[in-house]
C-alpha cells in the first residue's frame, strides 16, 4: 500500500457549512485525497473515510440533524458503516449520526440555552480507535466548539454501556453544555463510527489557533493505509 | 382534514428551556407554577384514506426523536 | 382618488406629488403612487444626504468599485475584497431578533450579489443602558438574531463593538458589515445589459412582508410602534445559505449579465435600478412571481420586502441552465420579466398594465434636497472637578466592571466566529484578522463608532472615528485600503439634525482626504428619533486593511515574561466624552480630544513599520477607556502581569484614564525607537498589575482579582 493517499468523502447536505473547511484540511494540511459527496448521491465514489461535517443541515429546523438522516446518501453510509468503513461525524454530522441511529443517544439544547463558540479543553479517553491512534490516552486537546444543541443525553443503561466499553472517546475538561458524563465524542461498539461536537478541522493549523485536531484525520488515514 | 401533533420531551429528560421559563415565571411572581415543559406543535393538512396510520408513522419516524421525545396526536375533522 | 391623507400615508409631499404628475403627464394610479413613495423615500433615494455625500473622496489606489453598487470593492494582494456596512436600526427596535437577523441577511446578499463569497461579518451595536430591563431584552434579541442568522449561513462574525448610551433606549443602532473575497475578474454588477433579456427571480416566494418597510425607515417612531409589527420581515437563514451557494454557482458558470438583491422596495427597486443604470427599460409579469399568500395585489407584489430573494438578468439563452442550478439547490426560480428598449418601468398583471413609469424617474432621477441646517454648538467643557485624584485602583476596577468596558465574550461566543477557518485573531481585542488561504497575507477588519464624540462635536467625532479605525488596523501592521460607512442620525427635516449630518460628512471628508483612503459605499439612516428625541449623531466606520505577512503578526501568545511595554504618541489633557467621565462622574459630555492628523499619520506609519519588522510581540491602540483599562484588557488576553512606572507632569487622571488619540502601546523584547515620542513605561512580569505614578505606588493587585468583574459582567446580567 505504501504512501498512497487515502480518499476522504465529505458529505454535503443542504445547509452544511463546514464542508469546505473539512475538505481544505484533508487536502491541504493532512495532504490526503478529498472529494465532496452530494446528499442526493447514492454511492460513496470509493471513499475510504466518510466525514459528515458541521453546519445546519436543513436549517436544523425540526431538530438538529433530523431531516438529513432521510437523505439518499444515508443508505450508502449505513451500508459502508456496517461493513466496517470509517465514518466521522463532526458537530451537526454527529447529530445526524445520532438521529440516524448509527450512534446511541440524542442531543438536547445546551444547558445555558445559548450558542457557544469557543476553544475548549478535551481529554482523550481512548487511544485505541482508528480516529485516535496518534493520540495518547489522557492527553489534553484544545479544540473549538460551536453549537447550540450539544448537550449529550442517553439513558442510564446506554451511558453505563458506553462507559463499560470505553465508548466515550473525548470528554470536556470543563463541561460547557451539560452533556452527561462530560461527553464530547463517542464511538459505536464496532469502533468505526465516531461522532464528536468539537471541530477538529478548526484546530488543524497553528495560524488559526491550534493543531490538536489534525491527528484525528491523520489517524484515520493511517488506519486505512495500514489495514 | 387537519391533524395536530404535539411533541414533547419525555418526563425523565431534562428540559432546559422549560426550566428557564419556570425560573422566569417565578421571578415574575408566579410562585404557583410548579413545572414547565416546552414542546412543539405541528398542524398538518392531510388527505389520506388512513390518516391515523400516516400520522402515527410520521410522528414516530420523523417529527419526534424517540430517544428523548414522546408525542401525541389528534385529527380534527 | 388621491387626496392629502393618501399622500401622507405614503410620506409624499405636495411638491413631490406635483412632480410625479409632471413626469407622468397624468395622475398616478395607486400602484404607481406606491412605487414613487418607496423609491423616493429617504431610505431608497438618499434625497437629503446625496448632495453632501458627493463631497466624500471616492478614489484611491486600491479602489476597484466605489459607491453606487451593492457593495464597494478594493484590491488586496491580487484578490478583490467586497464589503459594506448597513443599518437595520428601526426593524431591530420593533422586533429585535428578526430585525437583526434580516439585517445580517440583507448585507450578506449585498456582498454575494457582487460575486464574492462572504468571509466575515462585524457589527456595531448601540443600546440604551442595561440597567433598564427593556434594553436588556433588546440587546438579547439582537445578539441572538445575529447569531441565529449568521451562524447557519456559515459566515463567521469576527468582530465588532457593543456600547450603551441613554438615547439608544428607543432607537438602538444595529449596523452590520459584511466582507467577501473574490477574484478581481469575477465581480458582478447591478446591470441589465441590453433590451430583450430575461429577468429571473430566485429565492423565497413573495409575501406581504415589510410592505413599506422602506418608508418606515424614513419616518420617526411615535407611540404607535407596536402596530407596525406587521411590517417586520422574518428571515430564513437556511434558504439564504442555499441561495448563496446557487448564486455563486450561476456566477461561476458565467450565466448572467447582472444581478441585484431584492431588498428595500423589493422587485421594484432591483429591476428599476438595474434598468436605469444600463439605459434600458423593464417589463414585469406579476402573474409569474411566486407568491406565499393568497389575494396579493400588484401593489403588494411590487413593494414586498420578503427576504432571501434575488433578481438577475440572464445571458441570452441561459435561462434553462440557470434554472437547473437553482433547482439543484432547491431554490425556486422563474422568469418574471424582460428588459426593453423604451426606458419604461412597466408592470403587467392579469393582462393589464398596472404601472407604466419612466424608469429613470424611479431610480436615477429621484428628488434631492439641500435641506436647511444649523451648525450645532460644541460642548467644550473641561471641569476642574473631573481632574481630582482618586483611589485609582478602585476606579480601574469600577471602569472594567462597567457596561462600557467589560468583556464582550458573552456576546461574541454566541456567534460562530471561526467557521471558514480563517480567523487568525480571536475577537475581543483589536481588529479582526483573517488569513487569505493560499497566501502569506491577510486582511484586517474593524468597525468603529463613538456616539459620545458625535454628541459633543460631530465633526471632530467623525475625524477621530476615522483615525481610530485606521490606528486599529495599524496595530496589526495593516494599512487601510478603503472604508465603508453608516451614518446614523435623527430627523433631517430638523435643521439642527441636518447640521450634525453636514458636520459629520465634513469631518469624514477631511480625515479621508488626509489619509488618501476612499469611501466605497455605505448607507445613511435618518429618522432615528422617538417622540421627538434623537440619537446622538453616530458615524460608523468599517475599514479594511492589508497585512502583507501574517508570520510577523503581533498576538497575545507571543508576549513573554520580561518584554518591555512602550507608550507611543502624545498624551494631553483629554478627558471629555470619556468612559472615565461616564462611569465615575455620570457625565456624558465634555470637550472631545483634539487630533493632529500629521502626528496621527506618523504614529500609524511607525507602528506599521515596527510590526512589519517583526519587532512587536503585541500592540494595541489606546481607545476609549484610556491607558490603565486598555492595558488591563491586553494583560487579561496575554495572561501575564506587568509593572508600570510612569512619570507625568499632567494631572494624574489624564495619564491613566484620559483618551488622547494618536497613542498606542507596543510590547516587545527589543529596544524600540521611532519618529514619534516613545516611552518605556513598564515590563511584563509576574501575575500582578503594579503601577507606580511619579514614583508613588498607586496600585498592586493580582491580575485575576482585577479581571473578575470584567470577565463576568454580562453573564451576571443575562445568565440568571
Amino acid at each position: 500500500m505504501g504512501n498512497r493517499k487515502v480518499k476522504f468523502g465529505v458529505v454535503v447536505y443542504p445547509g452544511t457549512n463546514c464542508d469546505r473547511d473539512t475538505y481544505h484540511v484533508i487536502k491541504e494540511v493532512a495532504e490526503e485525497e478529498a472529494q465532496y459527496l452530494w446528499y442526493k448521491d447514492t454511492d460513496l465514489k470509493g471513499s475510504q473515510v466518510v466525514i459528515l461535517p458541521g453546519g445546519f443541515s436543513y436549517g436544523d429546523y425540526l431538530r438538529s440533524g433530523a431531516i438529513a438522516r432521510f437523505s439518499p446518501i444515508m443508505k450508502a453510509i449505513r451500508e459502508f458503516a456496517e461493513n466496517g468503513g470509517l465514518v466521522l461525524g463532526i458537530c451537526n454530522g454527529f447529530q445526524i449520526l445520532l438521529e440516524a441511529g448509527l450512534l446511541p443517544g440524542a442531543m438536547l439544547r445546551n444547558r445555558g440555552l445559548r450558542f457557544i463558540c469557543r476553544f475548549v479543553d478535551l481529554t482523550v479517553e481512548n487511544d485505541e480507535t482508528p480516529f485516535t491512534l496518534l493520540y495518547k490516552r489522557g492527553e489534553k486537546l484544545r479544540i473549538p466548539i460551536a453549537h447550540i444543541d450539544g448537550n449529550y443525553f442517553a439513558t442510564p443503561e446506554v451511558m453505563a454501556e458506553l462507559e463499560k466499553r470505553k465508548g466515550i472517546i473525548f470528554r470536556y475538561v470543563n463541561n460547557p453544555n451539560g452533556s452527561l458524563h462530560d461527553t464530547a465524542g463517542i464511538i459505536n461498539s464496532r469502533g468505526n463510527v465516531l461522532g464528536l461536537m468539537p471541530h477538529p478541522e478548526r484546530a488543524s493549523e497553528a495560524l488559526v489557533g491550534s493543531t490538536d485536531g489534525l491527528r484525528m484525520f491523520l489517524s484515520a488515514a493511517k488506519f486505512v493505509r495500514e489495514s | 382534514m387537519r391533524a395536530k401533533i404535539e411533541v414533547f420531551l419525555k418526563s425523565g429528560v431534562l428540559d432546559p428551556q422549560g426550566e428557564t421559563i419556570k425560573r422566569a415565571l417565578h421571578t415574575l411572581g408566579y410562585e404557583s407554577i410548579k413545572d414547565v415543559r416546552q414542546g412543539k406543535v405541528f398542524y398538518i393538512e392531510i388527505e389520506d384514506d388512513n390518516p391515523e396510520k400516516t400520522i402515527e408513522e410520521i410522528a414516530r419516524k420523523v417529527l419526534a426523536n424517540p430517544v428523548i421525545e414522546d408525542f401525541k396526536w389528534e385529527i380534527e375533522k | 382618488m388621491i387626496d392629502k391623507k393618501l399622500l401622507e400615508e405614503h410620506n409624499l409631499s405636495e411638491e413631490e406629488y406635483t412632480k410625479i404628475k409632471d413626469i407622468l403627464g397624468r395622475e398616478p394610479n395607486l400602484v404607481e403612487l406606491g412605487l414613487f413613495s418607496v423609491m423616493w423615500s429617504e431610505h431608497c433615494s438618499y434625497k437629503s444626504s446625496r448632495i453632501h455625500l458627493a463631497k466624500l473622496p471616492t478614489k484611491g489606489k486600491y479602489l476597484i468599485q466605489g459607491p453606487g453598487e451593492n457593495a464597494g470593492v478594493v484590491k488586496a494582494d491580487g484578490k478583490a475584497v467586497v464589503f459594506k456596512v448597513e443599518s437595520h436600526n428601526h426593524p431591530s427596535f420593533v422586533e429585535p431578533y428578526q430585525g437583526a437577523a434580516t439585517g445580517v441577511g440583507g448585507i450578506l446578499r449585498d456582498v454575494f450579489t457582487m460575486g464574492a463569497r462572504p468571509v466575515a461579518l462585524l457589527d456595531s451595536l448601540h443600546f440604551g443602558p442595561l440597567s433598564k430591563p427593556a434594553n436588556r431584552a433588546i440587546m438579547e434579541g439582537v445578539v441572538s438574531g445575529i447569531a441565529g442568522y449568521g451562524n447557519p449561513v456559515g459566515v463567521p462574525t469576527v468582530g465588532g463593538e457593543v456600547d450603551f448610551e441613554e438615547e439608544f433606549s428607543h432607537n438602538p443602532l444595529v449596523n452590520v458589515m459584511c466582507v467577501g473575497l473574490t477574484e478581481r475578474d469575477r465581480i458582478f454588477y447591478a446591470r441589465a445589459g441590453e433590451p430583450g433579456l430575461s429577468l429571473i427571480y430566485a429565492g423565497a416566494p413573495t409575501g406581504r412582508d415589510g410592505i413599506h418597510g422602506a418608508t418606515m425607515a424614513s419616518a420617526e417612531f411615535g407611540a404607535e410602534t407596536e402596530h407596525k409589527k406587521v411590517n417586520v420581515q422574518v428571515g430564513d437563514p437556511f434558504r439564504e445559505k442555499l441561495l448563496l451557494e446557487a448564486t455563486l454557482e450561476v456566477m461561476e458558470k458565467d450565466l448572467i449579465v447582472g444581478i441585484q438583491d431584492m431588498g428595500a422596495a423589493g422587485l421594484t427597486s432591483s429591476s428599476s435600478e438595474m434598468a436605469s443604470k444600463s439605459g434600458v427599460g423593464v417589463e414585469l409579469y406579476l402573474d409569474n412571481v411566486p407568491l406565499r399568500e393568497e389575494g396579493m395585489t400588484p401593489y403588494e407584489i411590487l413593494l414586498s420586502e420578503s427576504q432571501e430573494r434575488m433578481l438577475m438578468v440572464a445571458k441570452k439563452g441561459k435561462e434553462g441552465e440557470i434554472k437547473s442550478i437553482f433547482d439543484k439547490w432547491g431554490i425556486d426560480s422563474r422568469v418574471v420579466g424582460k428588459t426593453t428598449d423604451d426606458k419604461r418601468f412597466r408592470a403587467i398583471w392579469k393582462g393589464k398594465i398596472v404601472a407604466d413609469i419612466p424608469v429613470d424617474s424611479l431610480a436615477g432621477d429621484s428628488p434631492r434636497y439641500n435641506r436647511p441646517y444649523v451648525i450645532p454648538e460644541k460642548d467644550e467643557r473641561l471641569e476642574d472637578k473631573w481632574l481630582e485624584n482618586r483611589d485609582w485602583g478602585q476606579v480601574l476596577k469600577k471602569i472594567l466592571n462597567s457596561e462600557h468596558m467589560a468583556s464582550r465574550h458573552w456576546v461574541y461566543e454566541q456567534y460562530d466566529h471561526m467557521v471558514q477557518i480563517n480567523t487568525v485573531l480571536l475577537p475581543g481585542l483589536g481588529p479582526a484578522v483573517l488569513r487569505i488561504k493560499g497566501k502569506t497575507s491577510g486582511i484586517a477588519l474593524t468597525i468603529d463608532a463613538n456616539p459620545a464624540w458625535g454628541r459633543s462635536d460631530p465633526k471632530k467625532g467623525a475625524i477621530l472615528t476615522v483615525a481610530e479605525a485606521f490606528r486599529n488596523l495599524a496595530t496589526v501592521g495593516a494599512e487601510p485600503l478603503g472604508i465603508t460607512n453608516c451614518l446614523n442620525f435623527g430627523n433631517p427635516e430638523k435643521p439642527e439634525i441636518m447640521g450634525q449630518f453636514v458636520e459629520t460628512v465634513e469631518g469624514m471628508k477631511e480625515a479621508l482626504e488626509f489619509f488618501g483612503v476612499p469611501v466605497t459605499g455605505g448607507n445613511v439612516s435618518f429618522y432615528n428619533e422617538t417622540e421627538g428625541k434623537a440619537i446622538p449623531p453616530t458615524v460608523t466606520i468599517g475599514a479594511v486593511g492589508l497585512i502583507p505577512d501574517l508570520s510577523v503578526l503581533p498576538r497575545p501568545e507571543k508576549v513573554k515574561e520580561g518584554d518591555w511595554i512602550y507608550l507611543l504618541g502624545w498624551t494631553k489633557r483629554d478627558i471629555g466624552s470619556s468612559v472615565y467621565l461616564k462611569v465615575i462622574h455620570n457625565e456624558r459630555g465634555g470637550k472631545v480630544p483634539d487630533i493632529n492628523l500629521e502626528n496621527e499619520k506618523s504614529l500609524q506609519g511607525e507602528i506599521i513599520r515596527l510590526v512589519r519588522e517583526g519587532k512587536v510581540s503585541f500592540a494595541f491602540d489606546l481607545s476609549p477607556g484610556g491607558l490603565l483599562p486598555n492595558l488591563s484588557e491586553a494583560l487579561f488576553s496575554i495572561g501575564k502581569g506587568a509593572t508600570l512606572r510612569v512619570e507625568t507632569d499632567l494631572e494624574e487622571v489624564f495619564y491613566l484614564f484620559g483618551e488622547s488619540p494618536s497613542r498606542a502601546i507596543i510590547i516587545s523584547p527589543y529596544r524600540i525607537s521611532a519618529k514619534v515620542p516613545v516611552l518605556k513605561i513598564g515590563q511584563i512580569r509576574g501575575d500582578e498589575l503594579i503601577v507606580y505614578l511619579n514614583g508613588k505606588k498607586i496600585l498592586q493587585e493580582p491580575l485575576n482579582t482585577i479581571k473578575k468583574g470584567w470577565a463576568t459582567y454580562f453573564n451576571r446580567l443575562f445568565d440568571r
